[in-house]
């Protein structure tokens, strides 16, 4: 059976995705099920590994993008390629027998391949990053997505990390990165339900407004859970009430916690009250996945 | 021999773009037939890419200088791999006609 899919999103970015996702990876583990994988798909930045100071490094994949490169000898200086890239990424000047593809504004489609009537492009592999496989002690691990600066090719990154998700893992959650545009489509696409993390702020409501109107469009399920609460004013929470959107949970703000967070060691003598908290919303969460198992075994 | 100016319009009056990718037109004047001659950019909404477009613009018209208020890194390599010699003016208040006065000697 295919695993339930949790992605962990928000509009605004230091909500708390990242602690939230490897509280939850850390509970579920703890008190429903050792079969889960994290995947860390803020392929930009990813962070997760820090909260698990004593994994250990398993293996490494390195991800390549196809980039094309024209054969000026081949080449007619026709331009059709030029005019059919719709990044701009090719660069063609017939006077001075000049066409080269740029690479850091290629985005692999293909399309100059087809265009070529004179078999003139080739694609080669480039490397864009790696993805890192990590024994946490927690369930399955960590898969770790890290692309290498200035490639614009997030989505490509996220699709061969999930590329890991298997049959045989009962959940995987993935650490979505913040804001609403390509990657974050990428992340929660196939995902089964999403957590919006956010913070009881102006910038966490409007950013959260948008990410809302962003999983509607996309016909998503999600929940919310406000991080550091305490905090700001209470708009988000009227506007969770107004909207009939599921609050899942609060994790108040603590100074000492936050400290923690800085050290890497939020896993370690987690505080009763927090633990209580994110018991409560990984309940929540296991009788989503039990009810996702029940209608895909029917 | 021929310059290329980033344009925020089609006319001799008009101001001088900063910008050189995103500059709505390009005004080419050769200083030989003392002619210019302004041309759109197609490229100037583009979503990336832009400053490569302009930069293939100009190589393609032979012209051997560019004046605009700066360029971008990709922008730049093409235009040094051609020898292209890029001016960087920063008075948006100037008008291509004064540019072109001053590259006329007049």
């Amino acid at each position: 059976m295919k695993p339930f899919k949790l992605a962990i999103a928000s509009g605004k970015g230091g909500t708390g995705k990242t602690t939230i996702s490897v509280n939850i990876a850390y509970f579920l583990n703890s008190d429903h099920t050792k079969s889960i994988k994290l995947l860390d798909c803020d392929v930009e930045e990813p962070n997760d590994a820090l909260f698990f100071p004593e994994a250990e490094l398993v293996s490494t994949k390195e991800v390549t993008q196809l980039i094309p490169r024209i054969d000026t000898d081949a080449c007619t200086f026709c331009r059709k390629c030029a005019e059919w890239c719709e990044f701009n990424a090719i660069v063609v000047i017939p006077p001075v027998k000049f066409a080269e593809v740029n690479a850091s504004l290629c985005h692999s489609c293909g399309a100059c391949l087809v265009a070529c009537e004179f078999d003139a492009i080739k694609e080669y592999p480039e490397p864009i990053g790696t993805i890192s496989y990590l024994n946490t002690g927690i369930g399955a691990g960590l898969a770790e997505g890290r692309l290498k600066i200035g490639s614009a090719m997030q989505t490509l990154m996220i699709k061969e990390l999930k590329k890991d998700v298997s049959d045989e893992h009962q959940i995987v959650i993935y650490d979505a990165p913040p804001g609403t545009s390509c990657p974050v489509v990428e992340t929660v696409s196939d995902a089964d339900f999403v957590i919006l993390v956010t913070e009881p702020t102006p910038f966490g409501l409007h950013d959260l407004k948008l990410t809302v109107t962003l999983l509607q469009d996309i016909g998503k399920q999600f929940g919310v859970i406000v991080n550091k609460s305490g905090l700001g004013n209470s708009d988000v929470f009227n506007y969770l009430d107004n909207e009939n959107i599921e609050l899942l949970g609060e994790i108040p703000f603590d100074r000492e916690y936050a400290r923690r967070y800085a050290d890497g060691s939020i896993l370690k003598d987690i505080p009763t009250d927090i633990e209580n908290r994110y018991r409560t919303i990984v309940d929540k969460i296991a009788l989503r996945m039990k009810a996702y198992e029940g209608n895909n075994n029917s | 021999m021929k310059t290329i100016i980033s344009s925020s319009g089609n006319k001799l009056n008009s101001e001088f773009d900063l910008r050189f990718g995103r500059a709505a037109w390009f005004c080419l004047f050769d200083d030989e037939t003392g002619k210019s001659i302004f041309f759109q950019n197609e490229h100037s909404e583009a979503q990336g890419g832009a400053g490569t477009k302009a930069s293939e613009f100009v190589i393609e018209m032979e012209a051997t200088k560019v004046i605009s208020g700066d360029f971008g890194p990709k922008a730049k390599e093409l235009l040094e791999k051609f020898k292209i010699q890029m001016v960087i003016l920063d008075n948006a208040k100037t008008t291509i006609g004064e540019i072109v006065e001053k590259l006329a000697g007049k």
